[in-house]
């Protein structure tokens, strides 16, 4: 494999092969990417799937044990230093001093970036303007709730402007109010040109990314925007109502048509191979013995993708969520 | 191109952090202040009172006033006696005592005989006459000790008989330069600056890189522009401030309680100080870029520690050590900084006299920073 949009300045990252060992274990496994200017891409995986490792890769960080990426025109393996002015990256957990403010934390990332005392001052004072931290400027970062955290992890890593934005797991601390505000400030940024790659696992926030990469034992399973993916998903989705759901489970599970079944609330969510002929009656047959259910055919959402696309009910993403 | 606004990102980040962290900051103050307290008071090297037991099996009034003059110079206290010298040696065993004085019962005759009273000196051969007059037994496990009661060997005893001491002309005349007086202090204090910045300056930089990855903001700050070398010399100049700090308050408070003198000019004391508190920080940047917590920095700040206090000189005289140990002993910035603080402010040397001393830890100094700075790798 090639990269082969090397010369195209819309290509913001492309990866042939990029592999991560970590003595026996393969943490990310010959990863194609393409990813190009102004998208929000997302890494959608479980834990210990592979995102922040090939994050941590694309910001040269982790040298590959084989393969290649090119980074904003910078080639990794190399020289990642050139690469540091342009990109932003928001860790996993909160790396910024705890034993400093807000502001503090954000000076210093503005001293380290090299911005002008001028620019400094209002660049601080419209991020925390921007992300909603007036109140909390000269408060220690350490005593600040996680979401505010979050904020100012944000606020110091787009404060030089970054062209690429690398957000791990953003969003994981946060409740969904927060986590919608907190989209609607990557979709400025994406308005404002920048790039900005994502991991998650959760599938709201998948939805929300132009394009998405599913991982799995570091390696890409499929790859697309999320409503192609649902459009193009091998399967039918049948949801299944009825009153004894874990022993229907138990009969479905059993057949070689159905890919996986799981239970939401007081339904049973199965995903039917697509060859096969009128899904909902072969459901609807499979479960005579248990009692009166009603079976209709449903849109598929990102998890029956991703579910689909990870062969079937192991790590579940929505479980290692919660 | 190094950035001068890194280095005062990175300076400024740990002033602050510096400023929040009371532990550390009391103890920039607390350690100079509570050790020179502690060992100048505690430190001498001038034997006094060691307690010491008695067996007089004369029980004379002469045997009395051996004693009697024997504790007037102060070198032994007269603790315990003893019956027998059996006992004794059982009491010494027991380290009830550090040494027994034994008078044997035929103390008179043996005086009578004995040179110091004035009568002319018996000839060598005569073992008669030419017996001592007492007995130290001595623990002499401890070398101090020991040479404190074998000076009492030919202390003089014509007091014993109220008559003049005999002129004795000594062998050599000693002239004492720089402290007449014998004052341990002026010795360990300055001393004390040496080991007190090797001791500080060590330990707060080795810790300084580890405690960014355990506190978890190594990946971010490997994800700046910022550089090893930058972050080295913005860790290092607060410490370089503090360690002068120190330095003030050992000298001031050095001069104010135990009167000890700052006799050479202060700008030589300043270059002299800033190039060790220099070759100690890096040295503990290297120590940091080594270690992967900070348990580990501080066992091997602790490594250095030890020989910078036995070997370089402020203990034990370094001219008085063995080949090797010198060698080791020579590594260490202790020693060529314990030799230059003591020219400085005892006897006033200019920075000419101390160029090797200085020459070699400003080698140290920039070969540290380098070590530290290729050892960092901005990966993880
Ligand atoms: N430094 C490391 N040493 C050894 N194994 C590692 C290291 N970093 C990650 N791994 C392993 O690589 C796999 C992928 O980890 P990671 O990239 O952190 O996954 P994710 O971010 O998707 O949760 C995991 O199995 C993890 O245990
Ligand atoms: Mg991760």
């Amino acid at each position: 494999m090639t990269i082969s949009q090397q010369t195209d300045p819309e290509v913001v990252v492309s990866t042939a092969g990029l592999t991560r060992r970590f003595g026996p274990k393969t943490a990310v496994d010959a990863v194609d990417l393409t990813i190009t200017r102004g998208e929000i891409f997302g890494f959608l995986g479980p834990n210990g799937s592979g995102k922040t490792t090939l994050m941590r890769m694309l910001t040269g960080l982790l040298i590959p044990s084989e393969g290649r990426a090119r980074v904003l025109g910078v080639d990794l393996p190399g020289k990642p230093e050139p690469l540091k002015q342009k990109i932003g990256y928001m860790t996993q957990s909160f790396s910024h001093y705890r034993d400093l403010t807000v502001t503090e934390n954000l000076d210093f990332a503005a001293r380290i970036y090299g911005l002008p005392r001028r620019r400094r001052k209002t660049r601080i004072e419209t991020l925390l303007q921007r992300y909603d931290l007036e109140a909390q400027a000269h408060q220690i970062a350490g005593s600040m709730s996680g979401g505010q955290r979050q904020k100012l992890a944000l606020a110091a890593a787009v404060l030089h402007e970054p062209l690429l934005l690398f957000l791990d797991e953003p969003t994981s601390a946060v409740d969904p109010e927060t986590r919608r505000q907190f989209w609607a400030r990557l979709f400025d940024l994406v308005d404002g040109g920048t790039t900005i790659i994502v991991s998650t696992h959760f599938m709201d926030e998948a939805e929300r990314c132009h394009r998405i990469a599913i991982l799995e034992t570091g390696i890409t399973r499929i790859e697309g925007a999320p409503p192609d993916l649902m459009a193009g998903l091998k399967a039918n989705v049948i949801e299944v109502t009825g009153d004894q759901l874990r022993h229907a489970k138990d009969l479905l599970d059993a057949d070689p048509a159905v890919l996986s079944s799981a239970q939401i609330g007081a339904r049973l969510r199965v995903l039917v191979r697509k060859d096969q002929a009128d899904p909902e009656a072969h459901v609807a047959a499979l479960l005579h013995d248990a009692g009166p259910v009603t079976c209709h055919r449903t849109r598929a959402n990102l998890e029956d993708v991703f579910v689909a696309a990870t062969g079937g009910g192991a790590a579940r993403p929505a479980e290692a969520a919660a | 191109m190094i950035s001068i606004g890194r280095i005062g990102a990175i300076l400024k980040k740990e002033l602050l952090q510096l400023r929040r962290d009371r532990m550390t900051f009391g103890m920039v103050i607390m350690i100079p202040l509570i050790q020179l307290v502690l060992f100048g008071y505690a430190i001498n090297t001038n034997i006094r009172h060691i307690p010491v037991g008695l067996v007089d099996q004369d029980q004379s009034g002469l045997s009395r006033m051996l004693v009697q003059m024997v504790g007037t110079t102060q070198v032994v206290d007269f603790t315990q006696t003893y019956a027998t010298p059996q006992q004794a040696q059982q009491a010494l065993t027991a380290a009830e005592v550090r040494a027994v004085l034994i008078i044997p019962p035929d103390l008179p005759a043996r005086l009578v005989r004995i040179p110091a009273i004035g009568a002319a000196p018996p000839p060598a051969t005569d073992m008669a006459s030419a017996r001592p007059v007492a007995q130290w037994i001595v623990d002499g496990s401890d070398t101090m000790i020991a040479a404190g009661i074998k000076s009492l060997r030919s202390m003089p005893l014509t007091e014993l008989f109220r008559q003049p001491p005999n002129r004795v002309v000594p062998t050599f005349e000693v002239a004492l330069f720089y402290n007449p007086e014998q004052r341990s202090a002026v010795n360990i204090v300055p001393g004390l600056v040496g080991i007190i910045l090797t001791m500080t300056m060590i330990m707060f930089t080795s810790a300084a890189i580890v405690r960014e990855s355990e506190r978890g903001n190594m990946e971010m700050l490997i994800n700046t522009p910022v550089r090893p070398i930058e972050l080295m010399i913005g860790k290092i100049i607060p410490y370089m401030v503090i360690g002068l700090v120190q330095v003030a308050i050992i000298l001031g408070l050095g001069y104010l309680l135990f009167n000890v003198p700052v006799n050479g000019s202060l700008w030589v004391l300043l270059v002299v100080t800033l190039l060790f508190i220099g070759a100690s920080l890096s040295l503990g940047l290297v120590l940091s870029t080594i270690a992967t917590n900070q348990l580990q920095a501080m066992q091997m700040t602790v490594f250095i520690l030890l020989p910078s206090i036995l070997l370089s000189g402020f203990m034990f005289p370094f001219d008085g050590m063995p080949g090797p140990a010198q060698a080791i002993a020579q590594l260490l910035p202790a020693t060529h900084f314990m030799q230059m603080i003591r020219g400085v402010v005892l006897r006033d040397a200019a920075l000419i006299d101390m160029a090797g001393g200085m020459l070699w830890m400003a080698g140290f100094m920039v070969f540290g920073l380098i070590v530290a700075t290729l050892r960092f790798r901005k990966r993880l």
